[in-house]
């Protein structure tokens, strides 16, 4: 069951540090990523501290993952039992190519032509438009971030804002390309003329489709249910319109019960975008009941491992904790510098950094835990409070014994290794550069170029030391306290 | 198409699956503890236990109700009151001249909706049942209404087809004030109650505001897909 397409983000393609040089010299990205630092952050902050309850909550959404992860199995198979109680179907996916072969095989036996779908991570994952095109049958974005994505070829840059390293000129300038149903001298540049003009070519999409493919935010193990949010109501009429409706998830979205859904989306929308609730949450359950007059006729839940069975025994157990909201992206400097694109994975900032050695092993993104300061904002700030830069510690010390760390950094590495065993002599050499640096700098206190710090110094002066070490200065604080 | 091999395979993936998980979980090795598991899977399922709930809705029924409201118009719903049901139809014409809009409304198959007193709006074009591509206007019950956050629970079924919610530009939403309650925990309760036997409707639908998007330069708009305009009725009189 090879699939004929190729992983879009296949790793081979990926050079993270080429990809950061093109995107810090891009001034469009810089206009573009202003937006979520001036956006998001402010936003998530405000709702947080309107609700008083909320880090008890995430406490809580917390708790509610960790048990369970713990019961995952169990949880699952009731899952599953109650989805099928409902008249609905659970396909069990080991990975991306099971999970292809399974909506393909819906869709065919469905007669589709054309899909709809509402935003989902998980058919970014097994690159599932690529797929559904290779087999003849079209595939529609309906939100409206990952229409625009799509219509220019691309990846989403964000999780829960796909378009978001775009400028409304180049959204316009793609319209204006692609909608040739228009008249050409229509306005254009405002954000309401752009959302009106995608909800009008999209309205005819919806009601021709065959079939309805959405992610889920939650599935519920007591009812067999699945939840998604959105702001825009793509995903309701993207499910309720077609007479198939299949759910793409991975299996950590289950939770308990409804109670246990409703404590985590208290966390989501605020941590996501500020909302106090995102527009629409829907709740669906089996496909149409005799009695409705409209709804699917099949409800299908396609359930993707891809590696996340293998994360539960081991010290990456808590990236399953993930519920997407995005706020770790939101609040990091590296993605507010480089953008989504740059990471070259599906998943980019702090979450993607975590989960992207696990789904593709760490030998094939060994940079990515790398992108990383450990200013330790998305831990801060993460609603599931996942230590994102413990895991990415532990990504860095597997790469390092597995021996796919770069030469340089790893004979870095092993140098200040070797001082560092050595107290007394690193002391003394530390102490000898630190003198030597300061005299080095000169009047101006820095240095212009240094060997073997070329990466910091083409791009800024390095500061020359002003005094002593550290560690010379702790030890004479010590002793005159003492 | 070969899905007889597909589905043999996928067959396959379950058990792999599985077993994949219960090695992770150190299952089969403590026949105890395994039991033990079982029994707290069930019991947290039979439980339904409540997580913090935020103590902004903890009011008294007419304070939930204000809440309601403010919250529902804090995210761009529109919101009138009207005494009794009998009142509803009128507060809907009024409405739609007000806005300016197309006399012609969709009501959802609900025979409380169906009895109102529609005759005394000779100006409005009234239709029943799921909607089409070209319906302007929607009228729907709902289920509850959620204080804490200003939004409605819609609960799809025989009498309320879901295309009513997202379809047309404008959603009209007739609540019965005595349908508001403080958290969704209660409304939950509610459903539950109302479903039997751990039964749920195809859909449960939480609206709150009209459709918006902000994937344009996080500038909000709304009417992005679903209904550009949200206006809630809510019937005061507690029957």
């Amino acid at each position: 069951m090879a699939s004929p397409v190729k992983p879009a983000m296949s790793t081979a393609d990926r050079s993270f540090s080429e990809n950061v040089r093109v995107a810090v010299a891009d001034p469009q990205l810089r206009r573009a990523m202003h937006h979520v630092k001036e956006g998001f952050i402010g936003k998530r902050a405000k709702a947080a501290a309107r609700l008083p309850e909320f880090e008890i909550l995430r406490d809580a959404a917390r708790d509610i993952k960790d048990h369970t992860l713990a019961h995952l199995d169990l949880y699952l198979e009731r899952y599953e039992a109650q989805v099928i109680e409902r008249g609905g179907q659970v396909h069990w996916c080991a990975g991306p190519a099971e999970a292809r072969a399974t909506i393909l095989d819906i869709c065919r036996q469905a007669g589709a032509r054309t899909v709809t779908k509402g935003k989902s991570m998980i058919g970014e994952e097994i690159d599932i438009n690529a797929h559904l095109e290779a087999a003849g049958i079209t595939p529609v974005e309906t939100d409206l971030g990952e229409y625009i994505v799509q219509m220019r070829h691309e990846r989403p840059s964000h999780i829960i804002a796909p378009a978001v390293h775009l400028t409304k000129d180049l959204i316009e300038a793609d319209f204006r390309a692609q909608h040739r149903q228009f008249p050409a001298d229509r306005s254009l540049s405002e954000v309401p003329e752009l959302v009106d003009e995608a909800r009008q070519v999209l309205r005819q999409r919806f009601l021709d489709a065959d079939v309805g493919i959405t992610g889920a935010n939650f599935l519920v193990a007591e009812t067999g249910s699945s939840i998604i949010v959105t702001n825009e109501g793509n995903g309701d009429l993207t499910q309720t319109l077609p007479r198939v409706h299949i759910v793409i998830a991975s299996l950590e979205k289950v939770v308990p019960t409804l109670e246990d859904a409703t404590t985590i989306l208290r966390v989501l929308a605020r941590s996501a975008t500020g909302q106090e609730f995102s527009t629409y949450t829907t709740v669906s359950t089996g496909p149409k009941r005799p009695d409705d007059v409209d709804g699917p006729e099949a409800y299908h839940v396609v359930l993707l491992d891809n590696g996340r069975s293998g994360l539960l025994d081991g010290q990456f157990r808590e990236i399953l904790r993930c519920i997407r909201c995005g706020a770790c992206i939101n609040h990091c400097p590296v993605y507010h510098a480089i953008g989504g694109h740059a990471y070259g994975s599906v998943y980019p900032g702090p979450i993607g950094a975590a989960l992207t050695p696990a789904l593709d092993g760490i030998e094939a993104a060994a940079d990515l835990p790398e992108a990383s300061t450990f200013c330790g904002r998305c831990e801060a700030v993460c609603p599931m409070r996942i230590p994102l830069p413990k895991l990415l510690r532990h990504w860095r010390e597997r790469a390092y014994e597995q021996r796919v760390t770069p030469g340089g950094l790893r004979a870095g590495i092993g140098l200040w290794a070797f001082f560092a065993r050595r107290p007394a002599l690193y002391g003394f050499v530390t102490g000898l550069a630190a003198r030597l640096l300061r005299a080095l700098g000169g009047r101006r206190g820095r240095l212009a170029r240094l060997p073997l710090a070329g990466g910091w110094t083409r791009f800024r002066d390095l500061p020359a030391p002003e005094g002593r070490t550290f560690r010379s200065q702790w030890a004479a604080k010590k002793s005159t306290r003492s | 198409m070969g899905s007889e091999k597909e589905h043999a395979v996928m067959s396959g993936d379950r058990e792999r699956v599985l077993g994949s998980l219960r090695r992770g979980l150190g299952r089969g090795q403590d026949v105890a503890a395994d039991a033990a598991a079982s029994t707290a899977v069930a019991q947290r399922i039979a439980r339904c236990q409540r997580g913090p709930i935020p103590a902004r809705s903890d009011l008294d029924p007419a304070q939930q109700v204000e809440l309601f409201e403010a919250m529902a118009r804090e995210q761009a719903a529109t919101v009138v009151h009207v005494a009794r049901r009998d009142g509803v139809p009128a507060a809907v014409a009024d409405y739609l001249k007000a806005a300016n809009l197309p006399p012609r409304v969709r009501v959802a198959p609900d025979p409380k909706l169906g009895a109102l007193p529609w005759d005394g709006q000779p100006l409005l074009e009234i239709s029943t049942g799921r909607a089409a591509a070209e319906d302007p206007v929607s009228l729907t019950g709902a289920f509850a209404g959620i204080a804490e956050t200003g939004t409605l629970m819609l609960r799809s079924g025989a009498q309320h087809p879901t295309t009513l919610n997202f379809l047309p530009d404008v959603h009209i939403v007739v609540l019965r004030a005595a349908d508001v309650v403080g958290p969704y925990e209660d409304a939950w309760n509610r459903l539950r109650a109302h479903e039997g036997n751990g039964a749920m409707p195809r859909t449960v639908n939480f609206v709150t505001g009209p459709s918006r998007t902000a994937d344009i330069e996080q500038t909000i708009q709304l009417g992005a897909h679903g209904p550009r305009r949200l206006h809630i009725i809510l019937i005061d009189e507690m029957d």
